[in-house]
């Protein structure tokens, strides 16, 4: 059981302009995500994350390996795997509730359930009554919430996330982590999350995939235990202190740095 | 920037108008709203046109005054003017123009779909668009009627294919403009086609559509009183056609000025429904 992306190469047809012996985007990559497992994936902007993640969604073909969900190949896009995008891609001719509520309708959900219960998800990320609001009436931060409470709406197995706290402060940032730790142990679901924030990644991984471009792959996988510590209890500042933890995090800065220099 | 470059760029004139950049220390009276400016030329207008005619500069069979056209106005509307009244006149030009925009939007909004989503769909209807659009109605009104004969239908016929091409056009750029993320996102939720089709595509178009329905109502409308001019017992471009016959030149003017005023109710009308209906055209 899992979503298995199996040797994956991933290359757009060339443009006209473009070079033909360009490296493809992703290059022969694998990557498992099982459920309960909440990868993080860090990179350079440009290494292919958004890339790995519409291969993923079932959104772009890959051009060589395969997309598995449980053993069966990927033909498309699919209410199990769930995405919460990197611009928020929300209805803006909807009400934020709305948003969320269609989630539920395509669902089978009935009128008056759809409703309390998007409210409740709604409430979930911290946006108890504003359902009403338009979607243009939305601080970036807020976009993003209701783009992640549409997400979880679908109650997916896998939730694919592009960079879902790329708008919000320092401070609804760290409430964030928290409330994502909480639907990844109380969903069960595995979490695919997209970032630029080391962090961030490191904090909320059970493993931290690095990727370099360009052609996409994979040069580092470690694991990481921090969230399951949060959820423990510990306090988020002790572990974002802990030497072990600002080890790895020195480690993935280097590794990243390292990477760069390279392709310079 | 600085001011100097900034002065160099416009004429003179414009230069008075263009706002400083730094902030203007506060001003003694706030600007004229540009409504009250155009009020203000509008009347300057009707009061030229009433010392014209009061000094007798054109004869009033040329130019009546405005008050004769107001009681031109008065006139057809209580006692009528060629067989009908002025509100049967203009109720038998509006009803045409929204029959043919009802059946325009019927047959257009499909096709405009299907232009846009679907190879076969371009290929055959994409070609009679782009020789129906540029091709003035009243050049083939003619032929409409000698195909249908001279009622109701063929004018309808004839404003409808005027409105057709405006409302084809914007619905497959409003279909083609809804954003491939959105599509995934409704997709990723477990949409079917159909259901992107219905909840996502369409109203991603609906702010082109209704640009589309503005151009058509505005193309309809002018194809409308022409194809009158020509042939119809009732009707804003027939009574014109009628008094200009009596050289009833006030008859004329107040034909014109209803036509004009329901152009304006048409446009404000359609501002109010993208206001109420899409507010977040402009804002995202
Ligand atoms: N539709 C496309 N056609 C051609 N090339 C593409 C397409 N989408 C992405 N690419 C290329 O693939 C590479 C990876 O892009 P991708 O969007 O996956 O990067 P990313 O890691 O998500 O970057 P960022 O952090 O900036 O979001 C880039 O070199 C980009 O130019
Ligand atoms: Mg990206």
């Amino acid at each position: 059981m899992s979503l298995h992306l199996d040797g994956v190469t991933l290359a757009y047809p060339p443009a006209r302009s473009g070079r033909r012996d360009e490296p493809p985007v992703l290059r022969d990559l694998s990557l498992a995500i099982e459920p309960g497992a909440f990868v993080s994936v860090i990179g350079r902007s440009g290494s292919g994350k958004t890339s790995l993640l519409n291969l993923a969604a079932g959104f772009v073909a890959p051009s060589g390996g395969s997309v598995r969900v449980d053993g069966e190949r990927v033909e498309g896009p699919g209410a199990e795997r769930a995405v919460v995008f990197q611009d928020d891609a929300l209805f803006p001719w909807a009400s934020a509730r709305d948003n969320v509520a269609f989630a539920l309708r395509l669902r089978g959900l009935p009128g008056a359930e759809r409703r309390t219960r998007a409210e409740a998800l709604l409430a979930s990320v911290g946006l108890a009554g504003a359902g009403d609001k338009a979607i243009w009436e939305l601080s970036g931060g807020m976009r993003q919430r209701v783009g992640i409470a549409r997400a979880l709406a679908a109650e997916p197995r896998y939730l694919l996330m592009d960079e879902p706290l790329g708008a919000l402060d320092a401070m609804t940032r760290e409430r964030m982590h928290e409330f994502l730790l909480g639907i990844w142990q109380r969903s069960g679901a595995g979490i695919l999350l997209i970032t630029h924030g080391i962090e961030e990644a490191l904090f909320l991984g059970t493993r931290v995939v690095v990727l370099a471009g360009r052609p996409g792959r994979i040069i580092a996988d470690m694991p990481a235990s921090y969230g399951r510590r949060f959820l423990r209890g510990e306090p988020a500042r002790a572990i974002r202190a802990d030497p072990a933890f600002v080890a790895d995090r020195n480690a993935l800065a280097d590794m990243i740095h390292d990477e760069a220099e390279r392709a310079a | 920037m600085s001011r100097t470059t900034a002065t160099v760029l416009v004429s003179p004139t414009e230069a008075a108008e263009v706002p400083p950049v730094t902030a203007a220390p506060a001003r003694r009276r706030p600007p004229l709203p540009v409504a009250a400016i155009s009020a203000a030329t509008l009347s300057i207008l009707v009061g030229l046109w009433s010392l014209a005619a009061w000094a007798g500069w054109v004869s009033s069979v040329f130019l009546p005054s405005p008050l004769a056209v107001l009681e031109a106005l008065d006139l057809a509307a209580r006692s009528g003017f060629a067989d009908a009244s002025l509100l049967q006149h203009t109720l038998a030009s509006l009803s045409r123009v929204f029959g043919a925009l009802l059946a325009a939007l019927l047959v257009g909004v499909p096709i405009g779909i299907a232009i846009a989503t679907s190879r076969i769909g371009r290929g055959i209807f994409d070609p009679i668009v782009e020789v129906l659009r540029p091709l003035p109605p009243l050049a083939y009104l003619p032929l409409v009627i000698i195909w249908f004969g001279i009622g109701e239908a063929s004018k309808i016929l004839v404003i409808g294919l005027a409105m057709g091409p405006p409302i084809i056009i914007a619905t497959a750029a409003g279909v083609r403009s809804a954003s491939t993320d959105r599509i995934r996102a409704a997709r990723s939720l477990g949409a079917s086609p159909r259901d992107v089709l219905r909840f996502v595509v369409m109203p991603s178009a609906v702010p082109s559509i209704l640009t589309g329905v503005r151009i058509a109502l505005g193309a309809g409308w002018s194809t409308l009183i022409a194809a009158e001019l020509i042939a119809a017992p009732r009707g804003l471009g027939t009574m014109i056609q009628a008094a200009a016959g009596f050289l009833a030149t006030d008859i004329v003017i107040a034909g014109i000025v209803v036509i004009a005023a329901i152009a304006i109710l048409f446009e404000a009308a359609l501002r109010r429904l993208e206001r109420r209906f899409v507010p977040w055209a402009t804002r995202l």
